[in-house]
């Protein structure tokens, strides 16, 4: 590790931290208790990453014809990736998944924001999943 | 270099691996496609890890362009599917809805 060159060094630092953010959206993908919430922890962590990632071989590269191919992908995945992830959400929302705040059989007509004192709404999502049969 | 490479695409297939529990176990089909999803694209920089492995970067970095506009346009072709299985007699009517 020691006889890295300084450009190197800092095409290091961006992987390593591109795939932390990636490490943290699967953890979050895993973890999140409702579809959108993982759509949250996906869609922007992910970008986050592959931009991250992309710029760090960019930067060990150098200015070649490579770079620019790089430089494509990176404003491609920029571009595409949350426009993929909003027309998941979008298709999800309209065949009839709500979100876990506003699901109106758990909804006692009073509160807007679930809070912490009823941990009944998050343990009725793992069993009334409702995609798709509105 | 080579060997830190080496290891951080070893730990990207382990960070690429971990959605796979979302698509075996979601509840919703919505799931198991934005776990696909998330596999999908980070898919793209596992690849244009490789090339810098074999020192054909040039080749490498368009399969990871082609495999990138696949994915993408893959995830919009299933999510206007599933939007029209739930739905399919406003799937028909839906341009002179909006």
């Amino acid at each position: 590790m020691s006889d890295f060159t300084v450009l190197e060094w800092i095409s290091a630092v961006f992987i390593v931290l591109g795939i932390g953010f990636m490490l943290i959206g699967s953890i979050g993908v895993i973890r999140l208790p409702d579809f959108y919430s993982r759509t949250h922890a996906a869609s922007k962590t992910d970008t986050l990453g592959i931009l991250l990632v992309i710029v760090g071989l960019m930067i060990l590269e150098g200015f070649t014809i490579n770079m620019g191919k790089l430089a494509f992908v990176l404003i491609f995945v920029a571009l595409a990736n949350p426009i993929g992830s909003h027309a998941l959400a979008r298709a999800a929302m309209d065949s009839g998944l709500k979100p876990l705040l506003f699901r109106k059989e758990e909804w006692d007509g009073t509160s807007v924001i679930a809070d912490s004192k009823k941990p009944s709404i998050v343990k009725k999502s793992k069993q009334s999943p409702s995609g798709g049969s509105v | 270099m080579q060997t830190f490479l080496l290891v951080a695409a070893t730990v990207l297939m382990v960070v690429i691996v971990i959605p796979l529990v979302r698509v075996w176990k979601g509840p919703t089909v919505f799931d198991r496609l934005l776990g696909a999803n998330a596999m999908a694209t980070k898919t793209i920089v596992l690849i244009a890890m490789i090339g810098y492995f074999y020192d054909r970067i040039g080749m490498f970095i368009d399969i990871t362009l082609a495999y990138a506009a696949l994915g993408f346009i893959s995830s919009l072709a299933l999510a206007k599917y599933m939007t029209a299985e739930a739905h399919p007699e406003e799937a028909q009517t839906e341009e002179k809805d909006e």
